[in-house]
């Protein structure tokens, strides 16, 4: 049988090679904004003729609009984002732009954010990760309550859990300013469905090592613990694949208005999976009997 | 087969018969026999006012300003003309605030101004004199004042849109085809006018939307109950004759959120989302019958129980589908597995064990339980937090995504166990798929 729990410093160590570039990353370039979180206007133009990005950037610079920001969005689209602007000032934007590149302009879509409005959505987001995060430890704890040490159990799943998120967060943090890809509602969206789901795998992992410990599989934790990620590994890949082939498909087909949403899921996901059979019981053995491994695991099948 | 698995899978199969008359296009009951779509799917415009109760009267409450300003934008989207429009307040520690929602609006510049005006029409005359000559001011310009006059009961009170009935209408002018607002005054406002314009006859008085000159006809006769408001173009004659007909504001709005969506992008994103939920469906279908053979055929059968449930729920109940909401049903689609995976694994292992069929059936439906029970819960607890979020954000594609989430797990975990249970004992009882190896597992 695999040890996954004996390599756990191995696992500690990949996990930090991945979350340390990214907390460095964070902490460098934060996230990149977007209107909700930010405010400003955002605004998909579409545009009756094919026009170069440095066309669409010159007129708006030249309308008095140096600080926008212009995108190409396919299809002849662009995507525009600028400092909130009111509804009279979007209006005439417009017209000048039809006027100023000689052709219709259509907006295919605008959000607009005001300062007071997105003042508040970053508390309520942050907020609302805690309180969900909160939650999953509290009811972890409860399904646990006839273990020994049942707030230990909803411990390591919260920490396996906040692991996974910040895996999420870093990788938008890199996007962010490699691809200038905005974090917007929808991410925050993601990354919540990202802890609902996460700890979901992990709950199965332990579930598992519960029902070895009250079997008796074994006397040392450590191995009962294993016992219980192997037998569940095939669960875990399985559900994580099926997941994933849906959110893939959702990523690849379903167009770019829930991108943010798709891809914080796929990453969020595939990393929960990681967690739960890598991190999270063996966070657990950590606890019980620190990082060294004192025994060598039982390699015979029960 | 086990005592009590006819009535269920009876039941299931009617309830699925029920589900999947449902969701075919035209039926329903208590006449919900069409999906709703959310803006982002329909086009159309999502608009956020905050409302200034600094400047409200103070005689008035909080409530009451709220409510009346809503109920006004009530009768301005009402007279637009949109088809299911959705007007709510939202207080919270940010202010106060009112939500609008206008599907499939063309106009939305000038549906903007229609709401968000606080629309006080006023009439001003011309200060004079002694000499009766206008008063100018620095620029030369005549000065404005509201033109006051006895009420019924004596007391001065200015003219403004108050007094107007709510039947203001957009004529044309036969002669020139010009657009003019026609209105009517009540008994109050029609004493008010006959004294000024009695006053004021061959001089102008000027008719003021919020503090902005619309027009300002010389008085030709004395008028009591009628008059007109000419000097506007077609769409704005429309709004203001509306809006007149509303009433005004008690307080200023202003416009801090808005979203629109066109109504291509809304059909376009609906498609690709639609065909990424078939194909990831059927990667999911073959995935599970290849690799738990049996177990993921029935799995496959109760996949399908779930997804003509859920439909008819969101029909039902209704739920406003959005994009994220559509994603959030998809993404159901590859959870809801998660319990037969749950059971199937265990089952190989049951059957490895040794356990007869229909033995390891029922020990891997009762051992893997906890383990669906406890993982869903987590995904419900994280899938409230998000709605409440969604709602306090007052964001419908956020509560879109969550509200999809939580039927969808709710609804697999009856699906998960209860169906697919119910559909084993039936194909076990049958005789069909006896050797452990339908079930994934390898001969030793």
């Amino acid at each position: 049988m695999i040890d996954l729990v004996g390599k756990r410093n191995w696992f500690f160590l990949i996990s930090a090679i991945v979350i340390i570039p990214g907390i460095i990353s964070l902490a460098v370039f934060g996230l990149k904004p977007g209107v909700d979180f930010s405010s400003g206007t955002a605004i998909t133009l579409h545009f009756d003729k094919e026009l170069e990005l440095s066309q669409v950037r010159q007129e708006l610079a030249d309308l008095g609009y140096d600080k926008a920001v212009v995108q190409p969005a396919g299809e002849g689209d662009f995507f525009v984002r600028l400092p909130e602007i009111s509804a009279e000032e979007t209006a005439k934007l417009k017209e000048s732009l039809q006027t100023g590149l000689d052709t219709t302009i259509t907006i295919s879509s605008l959000y607009s954010v005001s300062p007071t409005v997105a003042a508040g959505t970053v508390r309520n987001t942050i907020i609302a990760i805690v309180v969900a995060s909160i939650g999953i430890l509290l009811y972890i704890s409860w399904a646990f309550r006839k273990m020994p040490n049942p707030f230990r159990w909803g411990t390591c799943a919260v920490v396996a859990l906040i692991h996974d998120l910040i895996v999420v967060v870093a990788v938008f943090s890199i996007l962010g300013w490699v691809a200038g890809v905005e974090i917007d509602a929808l991410f925050v969206t993601g990354v919540l469905a990202v802890v609902g789901i996460s700890v979901n795998n992990i709950v199965v992992v332990f579930d598992r090592i519960r029902e070895n410990l009250k079997r008796g599989v074994s006397r040392d934790f450590e191995v009962v613990v294993n016992y219980g990620i192997i037998e569940s590994m095939g669960r875990s890949l399985n559900t994580g694949l099926a997941t994933i082939f849906v959110i893939l498909a959702l990523y690849l087909l379903g167009g770019t208005t829930t991108h943010s949403l798709v891809l914080a899921l796929l990453i969020g996901i595939a990393t929960g999976i990681y967690s739960s059979l890598c991190i999270a019981g063996q966070l657990l053995v950590v606890w019980e009997k620190g990082f060294a491994s004192r025994k060598k695991v039982a390699t015979s099948t029960v | 087969m086990k005592r009590g698995n006819t009535p269920l899978l009876i039941f299931i199969l009617v309830l699925f018969g029920f589900c999947l008359w449902v969701i075919l296009p035209g039926n329903g009951i208590f006449g919900r026999d069409e999906f709703k779509l959310g803006l982002d799917l329909k086009g159309g415009s999502h608009l956020v006012y905050s409302i200034d109760l600094t400047k409200k009267d103070p005689a008035q409450t909080d409530a009451d300003v709220i409510e009346g300003v809503k109920n006004k934008i009530e009768r301005r989207v009402n007279a637009y003309g949109v088809t299911e429009p959705i007007v709510q307040t939202i207080r919270n520690e940010r202010g106060s605030f009112v939500l609008v929602q206008l599907p499939g609006v063309k106009d939305i510049d000038e549906a903007i101004k229609l709401i968000g005006q606080t629309a006080e029409l006023d009439f001003k005359e011309i200060v004079l004199d002694a000499e009766g000559k206008a008063v100018l001011d620095e620029e030369g310009k005549e000065q404005w004042v509201i033109a006051t006059a006895k009420g019924s009961d004596g007391k001065e009170r200015e003219l403004t849109g108050k007094y107007l009935k709510p039947n203001a209408q957009v004529v044309l002018t036969p002669q020139t085809n010009e657009p003019e607002v026609a209105f009517e005054w009540n008994s109050e406002g029609a004493i008010l006018f006959e004294q000024i314009t009695q006053r004021n006859l061959k001089k102008p008085l000027g008719i003021f939307l919020d503090n902005q000159l619309i027009s300002a006809p010389t008085v030709q006769a004395v008028i009591k109950e009628k008059g007109v408001i000419t000097g506007l173009n077609l769409d704005a004659a429309r709004t203001l004759a509306i809006q007149l007909n509303s009433g005004s504001l008690d307080v200023p709005l202003t416009l801090v959120e808005r979203r629109d969506i066109g109504a291509t992008l809304g059909q376009d994103s609906l498609r690709k989302s639609l065909m990424a939920g078939i194909i990831g469906s059927a990667m999911v279908i073959i995935f599970m019958i290849a690799y738990y053979r049996f177990s993921g055929f029935v799995a496959c059968l109760a996949l399908v129980v779930f997804v003509v449930l859920n439909l008819a729920v969101f029909k039902l109940v209704p739920v406003v589908l959005t994009l994220p909401g559509i994603a959030g049903f998809i993404v159901s689609i590859g959870m809801g597995v998660d319990g037969n995976v749950l059971v199937a694994e265990r089952l190989k292992e049951e059957l490895r064990r040794g356990r007869t069929l229909g033995a390891a059936i029922e020990e891997s439906f009762r051992q893997s339980w906890s383990a669906i029970l406890d993982a869903n819960v987590t995904v419900i607890i994280a899938g409230v937090v998000l709605y409440l979020l969604g709602s306090r954000l007052a964001n419908f594609l956020v509560m879109g995504f969550a509200i999809t989430l939580l039927i969808g797990t709710v609804l697999s975990m009856f699906t998960q166990v209860v169906v697919t249970r119910t559909f084993m004992r039936t194909f076990v009882g049958l005789g069909v798929a006896k050797s452990p190896g339908a079930y994934g597992v390898l001969k030793q």
